[in-house]
């Protein structure tokens, strides 16, 4: 790279936060269709549990299971008040690496599509760190709390995008919004920032975060992992 | 932002979380609204075990709201007759077998999921930082000199 990029939370406040500030009602008239991963993670949990949803966008993982209870959580406002409509959950504007939530308190998060967009690996993995550390512990007979993580893959040669293996990772990826053919309004083009995740590197990075990696897989470009904290309960 | 949620938020800040004051935040200049939600006693009857009573009850007191008791009732305080139906199928079924949720029940709805923060400040009592409340919605994002 020609110049070296000082990447960090105000790359990221222009490179993302910024972005999804403005494309933010048309972003949310796209996304409505939950991932069937995120979808069964969710239908899975007992009745009663309580957990969160960091980077909730519009909401669109709150309309899943209405026997639980999910706070949401974003960093735009304008998601968040898309988000808020949906009953009997929660949202409010928070940061992934500032949570305003009591710890080891959750049964279950979910962080979809929310990691990739951090641009160094201290702060990926200081998010992972913040996702596990809202989870209960494992005590006695229970298991511990469990997150559903899901980051864009380096690897998806048969998207349109066509990246692949070898490919540089930290990327820019365009964001074009237009409006009805009649409004005459003009196409507008954001650049996101992501970084794509190689195979193995989200495992690799929830044990860095002192987790555990319960199960992981691909699906449809993305690679996600069900991770717990490591750790137990100690009983005073 | 119904009341339910302010027992799962805490300050934001890193250097309050391991501090026992920074749970609950405090409600400051609140306006408060009702909004009609469907009464569920089976959600009720989820959230129960999981509320921490005692910042609920301190809730109630700094906000004047009509008090909640000193102990967290048991889910068998939902139900007329004490017995706690099964699933939310048999709930539905003892309801129409004429078997009600008791006052107790309605109440909880009324305060944890229909009464609103609308506007106002949320303080935290470790650090006296305020996060404000806008229609409805809480914001904990920090400034950089808090990060
Ligand atoms: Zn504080």
């Amino acid at each position: 790279m020609a110049t070296p990029i000082e990447r960090g939370s105000q790359y990221e406040e222009q490179h993302v936060h910024a972005v999804y500030e403005e494309i933010a009602s048309h972003f949310s008239s796209t996304r409505y269709k939950p991932w069937p991963l995120v979808e069964s993670f969710l239908t899975s949990l007992p009745a009663g549990a309580v957990g969160l949803d960091l980077g909730c966008g519009n909401g669109k993982y709150l309309t899943v299971n209405r026997d639980v209870f999910i706070v949401g959580s974003d960093r735009s406002p304008n998601l968040v008040r898309f988000a808020v409509r949906h009953e009997p959950h929660a949202a409010v504007v928070a940061d992934v690496l500032d949570l305003p939530h009591p710890r080891r308190r959750f049964d279950f998060a979910i962080s979809v599509a929310v990691v990739h967009h951090l641009s160094t690996p201290e702060r990926r993995i200081e998010a992972i760190r913040a996702i596990l550390d809202v989870l209960t512990l494992a005590s006695g007979g229970a298991e511990g709390g469990r997150a559903l993580i899901y980051v864009w893959a380096l690897e998806q040669k048969g998207s349109r995008r066509g990246w692949d293996e070898g490919h540089e990772q930290d990327i820019m990826v365009p964001w074009i919004t237009k409006g009805p053919k009649s409004s005459g309004q003009e196409e507008k083009t954001y650049q996101r920032y992501y970084h794509l995740y190689r195979k193995g590197e989200l495992e690799e990075d929830v044990v860095k975060a002192g987790g555990k990696v319960l199960s992981s897989g691909y699906e449809r470009d993305n690679w996600w992992a069900i991770a717990t904290p490591e750790g137990l309960e100690t009983v005073i | 932002m119904k009341l339910l949620t302010l027992n799962f938020l805490t300050c934001a800040r890193k250097a309050c979380k391991p501090l026992p004051t920074s749970f609950p935040l405090h409600p400051a200049d609140a306006t408060l609204a009702t909004t009609e939600t469907a009464f569920s006693p089976a959600f009720l009857r989820n959230i129960l075990p999981r509320l921490d009573w005692p910042a609920l009850k301190g809730l109630c007191d700094e906000l004047g709201l009509p008090g909640v008791g000193d102990e967290a009732p048991g889910p068998e305080a939902l139900f007329e007759d004490g017995e706690l139906p099964e699933s939310d199928e048999d709930i539905v079924g003892e309801i129409e077998a004429g078997k009600r949720p008791t006052k107790l029940a309605h109440d909880l709805h009324q305060l944890l999921v229909e009464t609103v923060m609308l506007e106002g400040k949320l303080v935290c009592a470790s650090c006296g930082h305020e996060y404000a409340v806008k229609e409805g919605i809480a914001n904990f994002l920090l400034p950089s000199h808090l990060v």
